[in-house]
């Protein structure tokens, strides 16, 4: 069965919700009128990422020949327009001999990581869950 | 920024804060679920800690 205009167009609005929470953490709340969470989203998770980043942990590349990286990226990306922008810049290497190295990595991939969880939420209420 | 428990207890507030708000809907109910998290969070890790602390390597 072909879906209607009406169903195209209510799918269409859903993926640039979510594209649009992906990118920027809290905006999906902000657009869906949910302002203090998407405020606290907005604030909280850029500010780990950028936490990760001061205590030099290290942006990972897209590489699967060894699977923790790819994994540890794919967590990262998460995150949105600050994985890409920071990846741009030349900002990835962190510092392995920091003694926050690893604590810095951990904020960085669990930053991506609730910014999907955002992103999922955002999901669920525009489809009625929640 | 070196002091590890700092951190812990920073990590563990940042990811309370964002599952409360996730879950929960109203500030009350999410003061309690975000509470409940990061105590949950901070006691498991101190705990864990001392027990790992006879077996350093």
């Amino acid at each position: 069965m072909r879906a209607t205009a009406a169903e195209e167009t209510q799918s269409g609005a859903v993926v640039l919700l979510c594209a649009a929470a992906w990118a920027v953490p809290g905006l999906g709340h902000l657009w869906l009128g949910r302002r203090s969470k998407g405020l606290i989203f907005l604030v909280v998770i850029p500010l780990m990422f950028v936490l990760g980043l001061a205590l030099k942990g290290r942006i990972s590349p897209f590489d699967f020949s060894d699977p923790f990286v790819g994994l540890t990226a794919l967590g990262q990306v998460g995150v949105g327009v600050a994985y890409v922008i920071t990846r741009a810049v030349g900002y990835t290497l962190g510092d392995v001999t920091a003694v926050t190295y690893e604590y810095g990595n951990a904020f960085l991939i669990v930053a991506g990581l609730l910014n999907m969880l955002v992103v999922i939420d955002v999901f669920d209420i525009t489809m009625g869950r929640k | 920024m070196a002091s590890h428990l700092l951190l812990l207890v920073l990590f563990a507030f940042f990811v309370s804060l964002v599952f409360a708000v996730l879950a929960k809907d109203t500030a009350a109910e999410q003061l309690r679920y975000g509470g409940l998290l990061f105590i949950g969070f901070v006691l498991t890790a101190l705990v864990l800690g001392w027990l790992m602390f006879p077996f350093p390597v």
